[in-house]
């Protein structure tokens, strides 16, 4: 397990690394210079390269790189060029948004999508089978704005069963208001793949000779589908949750445009709308950071319930 | 020589055009996604002879219409005709998801192909590189690269292939390393061919269908893609009709006109059902696990 923790961490380290670097090329090879960008066009040529000085442009490019990596690690992302807020105090000022949704998606996705598959796959190739199979087709195809813009337009527009723009305040029952419809529309695509990922390992668990001998035991079938058979099916399924959750972070961006709800989404689409390269290079690394922790997380889960990660 | 090449081919469990077509016709909705794919496919290629409309004509009196005959799903804050943008809108959605399916898949089976053929460090750490861009979530990556080089038709194909290429790499990699060690390629090998001939006659061709049934697959999840790049704003230019820049439009009004977002919203949805139908079925045609099952 540490032998496994520890090359998960490595790995996580590289990709890190990896991303830094290629934000910073990015960043320099852009077209526009950015102190034109901050200062407009109509700036003297001695206050560019006052701005150069000031943001360290006039240094050699390996200068800039090392200072770039020790900022990045300090916490040091600079100024938003738009609103001159620091980038990392706007990221975190949202952050915890992007992940409320995403985790309450991700948990519907669960809640909903393990007992869907796990019926679908007991009742193979019945009817069930067959409606839990088009209907998790369905839930995946759907683009996540397209849910979300349904889903408004039906239950906050016409019935007004909830608010329309999603950014709650103080009690418990406005909070649930609001983030019932994004988590909704975020999480039937989650549903949907869990679903399906969640049949497809509990069929084949349950075609495996333990699981008929634990049948031939007379083990009632409830304990041998949820503590035998689930027990192995999991894996895959703890494996694809954790996967998806950087495609829900991802797609959060959509849900928070339609309900008009803070977060990452929001703030990235602004930054780009206003060219905020700044606040660009923060983001790509919050969503870099995100997804290494988020797939060292699944790594943890995954040496959590097999036994065989542990040894090797 | 022939015989050492194909027999493999010939003892697999029944590969055969029937067996296929068979376990394609056990599942009756793929037909029902093949079906509409193949309209929607026909309705764009058509689109200028079935189109009510110019799909850029403006109209300031008829504005925001609902559906009416002349105007079968209503007009848009232009008055512009909503089905006759939406018939246009599919071709860009079709040659944007097609094309950005097809680099990835040519791109993506050769990393693939190549890191599992030549093993090693190579092998390693092309990997490496695939699983970085698999675990980056591909909405931001093609978001963050359009918005860096500009809504172009050529640059959002490009986006949309990258964000695709590794989920190609890691399919084509393990049946490449599979067949590796097997006698016909042993056989090639000693014969002196090139890797280039082994790779592109002799594995390419056993790897083929799969590839094929994950770039199905990915064509709807491309033409998703497409749409929530053009929803957020970094789709082709206005007045281009794409599906998601009309639903971007649409949801401006949706207060007082509801069908503008909703029409193309439920046409992506259908096309991407569609496709996902076909892929689903066509994924049980080639399983031989499933095969056999059927």
């Amino acid at each position: 397990m540490t032998a496994f923790l520890i090359r998960r961490i490595a790995f996580a380290l590289v990709t890190l690394f990896a991303v830094l670097t290629l934000v910073f090329v990015i960043v320099r090879i852009l077209p526009g210079d950015p102190a034109y960008i901050i200062l407009g066009d109509q700036a003297t040529r001695e206050s560019i390269e006052a701005m150069h000085v000031r943001l360290g442009l006039d240094q050699p490019i390996l200068v800039q790189y090392a200072s770039f990596l020790g900022n990045a690690l300090r916490g040091d992302w600079g100024v938003s060029m738009v609103t001159g807020q620091p980038v990392l105090a706007e990221v975190l000022n949202v952050l915890p948004w992007t992940i409320e949704l995403t985790l309450v998606s991700l948990a519907l996705g669960i809640a909903l999508g393990v007992p869907l598959g796990v019926w679908a796959a007991v009742r193979r190739n019945r009817l069930v089978d067959y409606v839990v199979r088009i209907a998790s087709l369905a839930g995946l195809s759907f683009p996540a704005f397209v849910s979300a813009i349904i889903l408004l337009f039906l239950f906050a527009i016409e019935l007004r069963w909830f608010p329309v723009i999603s950014a709650h305040k103080g009690s418990l029952r406005a909070w649930t208001q609001s983030i019932t419809l994004p988590a909704i529309s975020l999480g039937l695509n989650s549903a949907a793949y869990i679903t399906r990922v969640t049949r497809s390992a509990m069929l084949e668990v349950l075609s495996e000779d333990y699981v008929r001998t634990a049948r031939a035991k007379g083990v009632p079938q409830r304990i041998v589908v949820w503590r035998h058979a689930m027990g192995n099916a999991l894996i895959p399924i703890i494996t694809v949750a954790g996967l998806y959750l950087s495609t829900l972070i991802g797609n959060s961006v959509l849900t928070e445009i339609v309900f008009s709800r803070p977060g990452l989404g929001k703030l990235i689409v602004g930054a780009l709308n206003q060219r905020d390269y700044t606040m660009l290079e923060g983001m790509m690394v919050i969503y870099t950071l995100a997804v290494v922790v988020v797939n060292l997380l699944s790594d943890l889960a995954y040496g959590f319930v097999d036994p065989r990660v542990k040894l090797a | 020589m022939t015989d050492a090449v194909s027999a493999p081919a010939r003892l697999r469990p029944p590969t055969g055009r029937s067996a296929l077509l068979r376990a394609f016709n056990a599942n009756k909705a793929s037909w029902i996604g093949l079906a509409i794919v193949v309209l929607v496919v026909l309705a764009a290629v058509f689109a200028p002879l079935l189109a009510p409309h110019d799909p850029l004509e403006q109209n300031i009196i008829d504005r925001l219409k609902p559906p009416t005959v002349d105007h079968p799903l209503g007009t848009d804050y232009f008055g512009r005709d909503t089905f006759s943008r939406l018939l246009y809108g599919a071709r860009i959605s079709l040659i944007i998801g097609a094309g950005a399916t097809l680099i990835a898949m040519a791109v993506g089976t050769a990393v693939g192909m190549l890191a599992g053929w030549r093993g090693g460090r190579y092998d390693a750490v092309t990997m490496q590189v695939m699983d970085m861009l698999l675990a980056f979530p591909s909405l931001i990556l093609g978001l963050i690269i359009v918005a860096m080089l500009g809504p172009s038709m050529p640059n959002i194909i490009a986006a949309i292939a990258l964000t695709s290429v590794s989920t190609f790499a890691r399919i084509a990699r393990a049946p490449t390393i599979a067949m590796k060690g097997r006698d016909f390629i042993e056989a090639g090998r000693s014969l002196g061919f090139s890797d280039t001939r082994i790779l592109s006659r002799h594995i390419l061709p056993n790897i083929f269908p799969e590839i094929m049934v994950m770039g199905t697959l990915w064509l709807a999840n491309a033409i998703r893609t497409e749409a929530s790049l053009a929803f957020i704003g970094l789709g082709l230019k206005p007045p281009t009709p794409t599906w998601g820049g009309m639903i971007r439009e649409g949801f401006e009004n949706i207060l007082d006109s509801a069908w503008l977002a909703i029409a193309p919203g439920v046409a992506i949805l259908v096309v991407v059902f569609a496709m996902n139908l076909l892929g689903d079925g066509l994924r049980d045609a080639i399983d031989p696990k499933l095969r056999n099952e059927t």
